[in-house]
C-alpha cells in the first residue's frame, strides 16, 4: 500500500494486540449480558465493545462514527474517557469497522423524550439498535453523534471504570468503594496501594461488566467542558490522512465516468474507438445511465473520456427547469392562508430557496476490487453499512460478500449518506466489467456538481395577522418542497397557526443537506417573523423576545445575542442588524448579522454573533468550530450559492458558475454557549438555519430591501 | 516522454505525456497524494504546491511547465530540523484550523507562500491572495493562524536581533 499512513493515526480493522478488551457494548441494551452479538464472538474475531486497555496504560476508544472534520470522535472519546477516569494524554481512538456489529444503537436516542422511564428507554435503546442492525446503518447524519451515541459512549466508560475499581480491590485486599480511580491510576489511599489500569485490564475484563454504573456528577468533569485537540488534526497538516480519493493499489486501474446529464436518463449509444485509440486506455465500459473510461491513469481515463461523444436520453424531463419546477410550487401553494377577520392588519409574503449541492471539495471517489465472489470496496462514506449494502446490491451479491473500508471525507454534509451512494453503485460496476483489477473512479468536478443529491428548492407562502396594537394574532404557511415538525416550529406565543404542506412533484434527484429542512423553513418562517415585526412597527428583536415566555430556553439564546451585538447601538448609514433564531437537532441557535452594504449594491457582512443553546458542551473548542463552519456554510447558501435546472439538468458545472464563499466574505464570528443542562443537542448543522434570515433581516435593516428568495446575489441591493 | 522533476529536493523522472496536469503527476506517478483534486480549473487551490518558491495551482500546470523548478508539495514543506513541522503547520494545529482538511493542504500552501513574501499581511492582503475555498468554512481560523504566524515570526525574529546586538 505504499505511503498509506491512515492506519497509524487514525486505524481501522483490528484492535491493538494484547489489549484487553472490556465488555460493555451490550450492556445498555440487554441488561446482563455482555453482548448483543452471537455467544462465539469471540472465536469468531467479531469485536463487541467500545473499550480496550492494553498493558502499556493506554486506553483505546472504539468510535462508530465517521469523521468528517465534525470533531465527534474526540468529543465521544472525551465522554467516555470522563467516565472512566482515564488519563487524556493516554487515550487513542479507532473507527469501527463496517461490521454489523457496529450499528448505531443508540442512533434513535437523539429523537426519543428525554422523560421516558429507565426501563423503557433501554427498550428503545435496543429496538433502535435492533432497528439500526436491520437497516444496515452506521450511520453519522443528523448531528447525532454525540447526543445520541454520547449517551452509549459514558455507560461504557463508566463501566469500565468500575470493572477496574473492582480488579484493584482484589488485588488489595480491600473493599472496591475505598478505592478512586483517577488519570488511568486506581489508587486505595488508606494503604497507599496504586496501580495502572494496564495492570489491571486483564483481571478487570473478566468481571461482569455492570449494567447500571452510576455516572459522574457534571460539577466534576476535567475533560468534557475543556477543549482537547481534535485527534484528526496533525495528520490533516502535513498530507499525510488518506481520504477515498487517495486510495491506491498495487496494479490499480483508474476510472473516469459521464452520467447521464438528466436525473433518470439513459445512455443510448456511445462510439467507444476515439477513446480506444489513445494511449493508455484498457475498456471503455457502458453503463445503463453512464461511460466510464479505464485507464493506466486517471488522466489518461479523464482526455480519453472527452474524446467521446456519448448520446442520452433525456427521460421524457427535457422541458423542465427551474422556472418550470417554481411556476408548479406556485400553483400548489394555492391561496395564502386565511387569516381571522378581526385582525386589524394582514401580512402576505412569498419565499423561495433553489436547489442546492453539497459540492463537498472531495469529489466523489470509490474504489472496488471485485474478485471471484468477493468484493472489496475503499471509500468515505457516512455509513459504511449501507454504502456496502449498496455495493452489494450493484453486484447482485450477498452484504457478507462485501468488505467495506471506509476512509478520511473530504466532507459530507449530507451527501455522503445513505440513499445516496450512486458513487459506491457507479464504482462496483465499474469494477465488475474489470474483475479482478481494482478500479478507482474519481468524478470530475462537473460530475460532482451536476449529479448531485440536492437540497430541495422550496417555496412557501405566509400570512399573518396583528391586531390593533401589534400582537399577532395567527400566522399560516402553505409550503412546497417539504417540512416537518422541527423546522415548521415557531417559539412564539401565536395561538392560531396553520401550515399546509403541498406537493408538486419534480425528478430532480434530493437529499439531505446539511440542517436538511431547516435550511429552508429557518429562511422562510424568520424572514415573515421579522416582516411582522416591521408592520407592527416594533423592534424585530424585542418583538420576538416578548412572544417567547412560553419558551424560556429560546429567549435566554435571543438575548443573549443581542447583547453579543450591541443590539440597538447606532450604526452607520446602510449599514445594519438582523436576528433569527432555529431550533434543530435540538440545539437552540440565535444570530445576528451585522451587514454592510455599498451604494453599489455590495453586500459586505461584518460580524455574526452566535448564542447556542445545546445542553451542555463536551469540547469547547471543536463546538465553537462547528458553529462558525455552519456561519460560513450557511453564508454561501444566503449570499452566492444556487443550483438551477434547465432542459431538465443541472447548469452550474464548477467553481467558476456555482460561487461560495472564501476568506475575503467570511465575516467575524463570534461564538457563546449557554449551558442549560438540557438533553445535549447536535452542533454539526444547527448552526446553519438562522444564518440566511439574519443576513436578509439585516439587509433589510441597513437598506429597506426585503429580499424574499435566495441567493442574495440575485438581487439590486444599489441605492435607487 | 521522460521529464526530469525535483520535486521536495529529490530528482525525479517521470514517464508521462507532457500535456499531463503537475496535480496527477504528483498524486498518481509519484504519490504524493497531500496535493488534492478539487476542481479542475484552478478555482479552488486544493491543488496549490511551491513552483519555484511560489504557489501554483497544479491542476491546470501542464507537467512540462515545471521541469527544472523546484517543486515543494505539503508533503516537503517542513523547518531545516528534522521531523519538525513547518510553523504554519504547527499554527494550524495550535489553532485547530481543519475540520474535513481536505483543502488544507492547497490553503496550508498558499498561506506558506503568501508569509515568504509578505512577512507580516494585512487583512487586505490575505483577502487578495487567500482565495482557496475551504466548503466547511475554517475562514475565521486561518486568518488567525496567519496573523500568529506573522507575530510569532516578528518575535523570535526581535529575540535574535537581540542576541546579536
Amino acid at each position: 500500500m505504499g505511503k498509506w499512513t491512515r492506519r497509524a493515526f487514525i486505524g481501522t480493522g483490528s484492535l491493538v494486540g494484547g489489549g484487553f478488551v472490556l465488555g460493555v457494548a451490550g450492556v445498555a441494551f440487554a441488561p446482563g449480558r455482555h453482548s448483543v452479538v452471537s455467544a462465539d464472538a469471540i472465536e469468531k474475531g467479531e469485536l463487541t465493545t467500545w473499550i480496550t486497555v492494553t498493558p502499556d496504560n493506554f486506553v483505546t476508544i472504539l468510535i462508530p462514527h465517521c469523521e468528517m472534520g465534525q470533531g465527534s470522535q474526540t468529543g465521544l472519546a472525551m465522554m467516555a474517557a470522563e467516565e472512566m477516569e482515564a488519563d487524556w494524554e493516554r487515550v487513542r481512538i479507532q473507527e469501527a469497522p463496517a461490521l454489523d456489529a457496529y450499528a448505531n444503537a443508540y442512533m434513535l436516542r437523539a429523537f426519543t423524550s428525554e422523560s421516558m422511564p429507565a426501563p423503557l428507554e433501554r427498550a428503545i435503546d435496543y429496538g433502535a439498535y435492533r432497528l439500526a442492525r436491520w437497516f444496515g446503518t452506521q450511520a453519522t447524519g443528523g448531528s447525532m453523534a454525540v447526543r445520541g451515541t454520547g449517551y452509549g459512549m459514558r455507560i461504557a466508560g463508566a463501566a469500565a471504570r468500575e470493572m477496574l475499581l473492582a480488579a484493584a480491590a482484589e488485588r488489595f485486599g480491600v473493599r472496591a468503594d475505598e478505592c478512586t480511580a483517577a488519570r488511568s491510576h486506581v489508587t486505595h489511599a488508606a494503604s497507599r496501594q496504586s496501580a495502572t489500569f494496564g495492570e489491571l485490564a486483564k483481571a478487570a475484563a473478566a468481571i461482569p461488566a455492570p449494567s447500571n454504573p452510576p455516572m459522574k456528577d457534571p460539577d466534576t468533569y476535567t475533560i468534557r467542558r475543556t477543549s482537547k485537540p481534535r485527534f484528526d488534526i496533525p495528520p490533516k497538516v502535513d498530507g499525510s490522512l488518506g481520504y477515498g480519493i487517495d486510495f491506491t493499489l498495487p496494479g490499480m486501474l483508474y476510472a473516469a465516468v459521464d452520467i447521464a446529464p438528466v436525473q433518470g436518463g439513459r445512455l443510448v449509444s456511445v462510439d467507444p474507438s476515439p477513446a480506444k485509440a489513445m494511449p493508455g486506455v484498457k475498456e471503455v465500459v457502458e453503463l445503463e445511465e453512464a461511460v466510464a473510461v479505464v485507464a493506466d491513469s486517471y488522466w489518461r481515463a479523464r482526455k480519453a473520456l472527452a474524446a467521446l461523444s456519448p448520446l442520452y436520453d433525456d427521460a421524457g424531463h427535457g422541458d423542465v427547469s427551474s422556472d418550470t419546477i417554481f411556476a408548479a410550487f406556485d400553483e400548489a401553494l394555492g391561496a395564502a392562508p386565511e387569516m381571522p377577520a378581526e385582525a386589524a392588519k394582514v401580512v402576505t409574503a412569498d419565499y423561495r430557496v433553489p436547489f442546492l449541492a453539497h459540492a463537498t471539495m472531495e469529489p466523489m471517489a470509490c474504489t472496488v476490487r471485485v474478485d471471484g465472489d468477493r468484493a472489496d470496496v475503499w471509500a468515505g462514506t457516512q455509513d459504511p453499512l449501507n454504502a456496502r449494502s449498496t455495493a452489494a446490491s450493484a453486484l447482485d451479491f450477498d452484504t457478507d460478500q462485501v468488505h467495506l473500508t471506509n476512509l478520511m471525507l473530504g466532507g459530507g454534509y449530507g451527501r455522503r449518506l445513505p440513499f445516496s451512494f450512486d458513487y459506491v453503485h457507479i464504482a462496483a460496476r465499474i469494477a465488475k466489467a474489470m474483475s479482478p483489477t481494482p478500479v478507482k473512479m474519481v468524478w470530475s468536478r462537473e460530475t460532482d456538481m451536476q449529479h448531485g443529491y440536492y437540497r430541495p428548492a422550496a417555496m412557501c407562502r405566509y400570512a399573518g395577522a396583528l391586531d390593533a396594537a401589534g400582537r399577532p394574532l395567527a400566522v399560516g404557511a402553505n409550503y412546497a418542497g417539504g417540512g416537518d415538525g422541527e423546522s415548521l416550529f415557531l417559539p412564539y406565543a401565536i395561538a392560531d397557526q396553520r401550515f399546509d404542506g403541498r406537493s408538486a412533484s419534480h425528478h430532480v434527484r434530493e437529499g439531505a443537506w446539511r440542517s436538511v429542512l431547516n435550511s429552508q423553513h429557518g429562511f422562510f418562517k424568520e424572514s415573515f417573523i421579522d416582516e411582522l415585526a416591521h408592520a407592527a412597527g416594533k423592534d424585530p428583536y424585542e418583538f420576538r423576545r416578548d412572544l417567547m415566555d412560553e419558551h424560556p430556553r429560546f429567549r435566554a439564546a435571543l438575548v443573549r445575542a443581542a447583547e453579543m451585538a450591541d443590539w440597538g447601538s447606532p450604526l452607520p448609514e446602510r449599514e445594519g442588524r438582523g436576528i433569527a433564531i432555529a431550533e434543530s437537532f435540538g440545539s437552540i441557535v440565535a444570530q445576528v448579522a451585522h451587514v454592510a452594504v455599498s451604494p453599489e449594491g455590495k453586500v459586505k457582512v461584518r460580524n455574526f454573533y452566535a448564542a447556542v443553546d445545546c445542553g451542555d458542551v463536551v469540547n469547547v473548542d471543536s463546538a465553537v468550530a462547528q458553529i462558525e463552519g455552519g456561519v460560513v456554510f450557511g453564508l454561501s447558501a444566503a449570499m452566492v450559492a444556487q443550483i438551477t435546472i434547465g432542459e431538465g439538468r443541472v447548469m452550474e458545472s464548477n467553481f467558476h458558475d456555482h460561487e461560495m464563499i472564501r476568506i475575503a466574505d467570511a465575516p467575524n464570528v463570534e461564538v457563546d454557549f449557554i449551558h442549560s443542562g438540557e438533553r445535549l443537542g447536535g452542533l454539526g448543522e444547527p448552526g446553519v438555519p438562522p444564518v440566511a434570515p439574519a443576513v436578509t433581516n439585516a439587509i433589510y435593516a441597513a437598506t429597506g430591501i426585503r429580499v424574499r428568495d435566495l441567493p442574495i446575489k440575485n438581487h439590486d441591493l444599489s441605492r435607487a | 516522454m521522460a521529464i526530469t522533476l525535483t520535486v521536495n529536493g529529490q530528482t525525479r523522472t517521470v514517464d508521462v505525456e507532457p500535456d499531463t496536469p503537475l496535480l496527477w503527476v504528483l498524486r498518481d506517478t509519484l504519490g504524493l497524494t497531500g496535493t488534492k483534486f478539487g476542481c479542475g480549473i484552478a478555482a479552488c487551490g486544493a491543488c496549490t504546491v511551491h513552483l519555484d518558491g511560489r504557489a501554483v495551482r497544479t491542476c491546470t500546470l501542464p507537467v512540462s511547465a515545471a521541469e527544472g523548478m523546484p517543486i515543494t508539495t505539503i508533503e516537503g514543506l517542513e523547518q531545516v530540523q528534522d521531523g519538525e513541522l513547518h510553523d504554519v503547520q504547527q499554527a494550524w494545529i495550535d489553532h485547530q484550523v481543519p475540520q474535513c482538511g481536505y483543502c488544507q493542504s492547497g490553503m496550508i500552501m498558499a498561506v506558506s507562500s503568501l508569509l515568504a513574501q509578505r512577512p507580516d499581511p494585512s487583512d487586505e492582503q490575505i483577502d487578495a491572495t487567500i482565495t482557496n475555498i475551504c466548503r466547511c468554512g475554517t475562514f475565521v481560523r486561518v486568518r488567525r493562524a496567519i496573523h500568529a504566524v506573522a507575530d510569532a515570526r516578528k518575535a523570535g525574529g526581535a529575540k535574535k536581533e537581540e542576541r546579536h546586538g
